[in-house]
């Protein structure tokens, strides 16, 4: 079951949109298929990025999971405590284990993210 | 696993060094006190005894050929033969600076020039290097060679790319992107080969060539590999051949004559040199006419009966190797070609695919077989569907309880969950019969007991190691107190 | 019949009746032909095993080199190889396994492993190693790779005095990664000349002792270089009397590390040593060996930070290297652990003593001086009255020096540079001084000159 509350990509990312925010981590899909998260890199604060364009990394002990930006902005926020505990993405990957929040550019963009439906329909189908 | 750190005592020595004849104090004072070390490196102190115990005890908890079957895919792990050790260890060999004039070293250049010449001829081009000191080196090396020549004919930047099928080894892309070229991956059609169309949309004026590995991962032969070659060359870009699979068509077929402008040996996979633990390897280089002004220097030839070295070569790209490679494990492989002769070196391959093969056909009526069509020396099975849960990580790890180094795993990335498995030309039957029936008793094991599997090995120095851990809490050298 | 193809008749019979093929050829039915026909033998028969020992072992007997008493160095060094490291190295669980892939039957090889990360850290002073890289000139392009990577720039500062087949191989991948490589002066001592570091350095080379023989003075180049790396290329050996680099801020060192119980081997395999700080982890190419526990707690090692390498980041790897030198490194181990820290020491004191007796006597020869008063370990220039004809006469006494083209490479004209380790014996020393002694005497006077 997938948070009802937030929006997806097809690269397994959540967004919780929070006044002209957003708010981004990797899915429970995403966390499982990686295995035991060792390492996360985040953008610098400030940094702005499209989207679509890699904005963080997560890597398990053999694998290595690109985190691309589900819309452009300017990285306004990261979450400091996963790089320092990054489990917490194992743990908790829809709450403590977000990675960085954007403050979006183009709102239109918000609308080319999955429903949580879609979502759920894109992974059941081997996405 | 204690180290040799937590064995000896203080003082304890291990070798008879002579004395000084001058106090220590006065030849100290040679170095300027900033320079002069003040506290010793915290190295071991152990008697000989227990040195030697120690690294036999090491070794006895490792792995190898001499050990039992090893049927890891891509990386040819077949007999080391015993004569090439001992020749290698020839004091006329091991006691040669590199350095000694040429007339003072003649043996030695023999050696290089009569494997280069062997070689030249294997790959069936006109132009090699003996310097890459492995695989992966000599794929850089070729990198680097594509990189003069088009340098040299004034077509970069503009020839950027290099193009890689998505079966291709890592170390191929890394190579490729440490030249400073961009990495366009081709995708592998239904019959696991590269797909032409693909390949056809990709061929443009950026193009600086192609990294193919014949037969690729998955143990096919590029059926359209004339077709291939032709077509980049066509674009003007150049084919690099990447030969970790040279064993599946040694003998019989030759890189040159599918189109290969580079073409990278490993010694340390089809000619039987030992691995050593992950090295020393050899990784010679073979060209096509076009490339040959650029390979590194020095060149070795031969003028009457002398050998000697030539530098003067100023399209070179210079050095890739302090010296001339690594070449003890050159005098094997020339030890190793000479004890074949041609007929022999037919046979590997007839051998090596014979036994791929038969494993392929034995094992698919219980494993998921991918690609399922004629192979050359290994084969790609999937470990999916199982079981609920099980993963290929599980039967390789007990694969180990029953005595078989587990076959390559997660590679290639085209197929999910693979085993890659090549059991080389020196396995005997009888353990190809074995390993046989034992997949099918831990597919059984993975339906009646599925523990077995996730908690194996169970008869191994140690179970399973939490390799996360080891990233999370990194002790990457003995943590002594107070350090 | 291949003698390392173990299958009979009968074997090949069944496997090609499981298979469904007729004979071995139909294995190959998917070459294309016209490849197949293309093929030319090499015209080779197969030869018996006493054939080939005989031959191999002829070509080993043709070197005359190996007769010669090495005081060439440059590079390489003839120091003793103790048979216990050999003896070691012969366990074939050593040297017939592969990359320990699979720890729980590699516990040997990552011990070791780790065991020489600990070695190489101490010698160092740096906080992490890697299991060995091909050779001391890799390594460094490698480490220039590195400090490329993480401070930008595009010059690399070498000096003149860094060993010039290092030089040229350095040479060859900067070039590929389109770095210049600018040259830094020495003084009249030998010693490096650093002026003003200049806009976009990514790195300073600095070797120690340098080509010259000539310790080099680590202090306070790091302060002058800013975040651009230190990078120190060293003799292993000398750094069991030496202050480790670490001491001075080296970001990386790196080095040969042939001299740690390798024989010369007409220069390969050797041993690349690379060894760096933890903040340049991430970054740092080669293979890495990390304590960690199994599942019942037990204390054992695997392959640590693997995402690095190429087999899981592919293009973006910090570098492409599989197979290393793992067995050389393995020696280095062994050589090391023999010795011991009192050891280690005394083979460089023993080295430095021979070659300062040497070199007092050779000075004291008319004509004969250091090409640079600096001070030295086990290694020195020695300018000559006429360095070709020196070199000639050595060799009628069998004795083997580097040669004038090497320093010529370095701007030093016509002069020797000669090695001294603890193999070298006082009559071995003897008879050099009578060589050149003989040549002091032959040359007239008014022959030399003074520059």
């Amino acid at each position: 079951m997938v948070p009802k509350e937030l929006r997806y990509t097809k690269d397994h990312e959540w967004v919780r949109l929070e006044n002209g925010k957003a708010r981004v981590g990797i899915t429970e899909h995403a966390q499982k298929s990686l295995g035991d998260i060792v390492y996360v890199e985040l953008p610098p604060v400030g940094k702005e990025v499209k989207k679509g364009e890699r904005a963080a990394t997560v890597e398990s002990v053999k694998a290595v999971g690109e985190v691309f930006a589900p819309v452009s902005g300017k990285v306004v926020e990261v979450n400091e405590t996963v790089t320092k505990s990054p489990d917490l993405i194992n743990k908790d990957p829809y709450g403590q284990g977000w990675l960085f929040v954007l403050a979006i550019a183009d709102s239109k963009e918000v609308e080319t993210l999955l429903t949580p439906e879609a979502y759920e329909e894109f992974v059941k189908g081997g996405g | 696993m204690p180290t040799i750190y937590a064995r000896g005592q203080k003082g304890r020595k291990a070798l008879a060094l002579p004395e000084l004849s001058r106090p220590e104090e006065e030849l100290l004072r040679k170095i300027p006190e900033g320079m002069r070390r003040r506290e010793p490196p915290l190295l071991p102190e152990v008697s000989q005894p227990e040195l030697v115990r120690h690294y036999t005890h090491l070794s006895r908890l490792n792995y190898g050929v001499d050990t039992g079957f090893y049927p890891l895919g891509s990386c040819t792990m077949k007999y080391n033969p015993k004569l090439h050790e001992d020749l290698s260890r020839l004091p006329g060999f091991t006691g040669l600076h590199p350095l000694l004039p040429e007339e003072e070293v003649q043996g030695a250049l023999a050696v290089l020039w009569e494997l280069s010449e062997y070689l030249k001829g294997i790959a069936g081009m006109p132009g090699l290097t003996l310097q890459p000191a492995a695989g992966a080196h000599g794929e850089l090396t070729g990198m680097f060679l594509i990189k003069r020549y088009f340098e040299d004919r004034g077509e970069l930047p503009r020839r950027e790319k290099i193009l890689l099928p998505d079966s291709a080894h890592g170390t191929n892309p890394a190579s490729a992107a440490m030249a400073g070229f961009r990495v366009v991956s081709i995708p592998s059609d239904r019959r696991g080969m590269v797909d032409l169309e693909a390949l056809k949309r990709n061929l443009d004026e950026t193009v600086a060539g192609i990294m193919l590995t014949v037969p690729n991962t998955l143990g096919i032969f590029e059926e359209d590999i004339l077709e291939i070659t032709k077509l980049v060359h066509e674009a003007g870009g150049l084919c690099y051949f990447d030969g970790a699979n040279l064993n599946a068509f040694l003998g019989r077929a030759r890189p040159g004559d599918m189109g290969a402008d580079i073409f990278h040996f490993n010694l340390h996979k089809t000619f039987s040199t030992p691995h050593g633990g992950g090295g020393p390897g050899a990784g010679p280089l073979a060209v096509s006419e076009p490339l040959v002004p650029y390979l590194p220097v020095p060149e070795i030839v031969k003028d009457g009966e002398k050998f000697r070295l030539h530098y003067d070569k100023p399209k070179s790209i210079g050095r890739v190797h302090p010296y001339f490679g690594n070449f003890l494990v050159m005098v094997k492989a020339l030890a190793y070609i000479l004890t074949l002769g041609d007929e022999g070196m037919r046979e590997v391959s007839a051998a090596a695919a014979l036994a791929a093969n038969y494993l392929r056909v034995r094992l698919k009526g219980t494993y998921k077989l991918p690609y399922d069509r004629l192979c050359k020396h290994e084969f790609v099975l999937s470990g999916e569907g199982l079981g609920e849960g099980i993963r290929t990580l599980d039967i390789a790890k007990r694969l180990i309880d029953y005595g078989f180094h587990p076959p390559t795993i997660y590679f290639p990335l085209i197929v999910r969950e693979a085993l890659m498995i090549e059991p080389t030309e020196t396995e005997h039957k009888e353990v190809l019969d074995a390993f046989c029936e034992v997949m099918p008793k831990i597919a059984e094991e993975a339906r009646t007991n599925p523990a077995l599997l996730k908690e194996a090995p169970h008869h191994a120095p140690v179970r399973r190691l939490d390799e996360a851990r080891a990233v999370r809490q990194p002790i990457l050298r003995e943590p002594f107190l107070g350090n | 019949m291949n003698p390392y193809i173990p299958h009979t008749k009968r074997d090949i019979e069944e496997m090609l009746s499981a298979v469904g093929l007729p004979d071995v050829e139909a294995l190959f039915s998917d070459i294309p032909e016209e490849v197949l026909r293309r093929f030319k033998p090499l015209g080779l028969p197969p030869r018996d095993e006493i054939w080939v020992y005989r031959h191999i072992t002829g070509l080993s007997q043709r070197s005359t080199g190996t007769k010669l008493i090495p005081f060439l160095g440059a590079g390489l060094y003839d120091h003793y190889v103790p048979p216990v490291v050999g003896h070691v190295l012969s366990r074939a669980e050593f040297y017939t396994a592969y990359t320990p892939y699979q720890p729980e039957i590699s516990q040997g090889t990552l011990t070791w492993m780790f065991e020489y990360q600990t070695m190489v850290c101490e010698l160092t002073g740096m906080e992490v190693a890697n299991a060995s890289m091909y050779d001391g000139a890799t390594a460094l392009a490698e480490a220039v790779y590195m400090a490329h990577r993480t401070v930008g720039g595009k010059v690399v500062l070498v000096p003149k005095s860094l060993n010039p087949n290092v030089r040229e191989v350095l040479a060859t991948y900067a070039w590929a990664a389109g770095l210049e490589l600018v040259d830094v002066p020495y003084d009249e001592n030998g010693q490096l000349r650093l002026g003003e570091t200049p806009e976009g350095t990514s790195a300073l080379v600095v070797q120690e002792p340098n080509f010259f023989g000539v310790v080099e003075d680590l202090s306070g180049l790091k302060e002058r270089l800013g975040k651009a790396f230190l990078i120190v290329y060293v003799n292993p050996i000398a750094l069991g009397i030496l202050e480790p680099p670490g001491k001075f801020g080296a970001d990386a060192v790196v080095g040969e590390g042939q001299v740690l119980g390798l024989p010369l081997s007409f220069g390969g395999p050797l041993l690349g040593i690379f060894a760096t700080k933890m903040e340049h982890l991430r970054r740092m190419p080669g293979r890495l060996s990390g304590r960690t526990v199994d599942t019942e707690g037990k204390e054992g090692y695997v392959m640590a930070f693997q995402t690095r390498e190429q087999h899981i980041r592919r293009e973006e790897a910090t570098s492409n290297i599989c197979t290393n030198s793992a067995l050389c490194a393995l020696a280095a181990t062994v050589y090391l652990a023999a010795l011991g820290p009192e050891g280690l020491r005394k083979i460089a004191l023993l080295s430095l003593e021979r070659a300062h007796s040497l070199a007092e006597r050779i000075f004291s020869l008319p004509g004969f001086r250091p090409a640079f008063p600096g001070p030295f370990l086990y290694e020195f220039s020695v300018r000559c009255p006429d360095a070709q004809a020196a070199v000639r006469r050595l060799r009628e006494e069998r004795i083997a020096v580097a040669g004038p083209e090497l320093l010529e490479k370095c701007g030093v004209e016509n002069a020797l540079l000669v090695a001294v380790t603890e193999k070298r014996t006082p009559e071995e020393l003897d008879l050099f001084v009578q060589a050149l002694s003989s040549l002091a005497a032959e040359v007239p006077a008014a022959g030399f000159k003074k520059g």
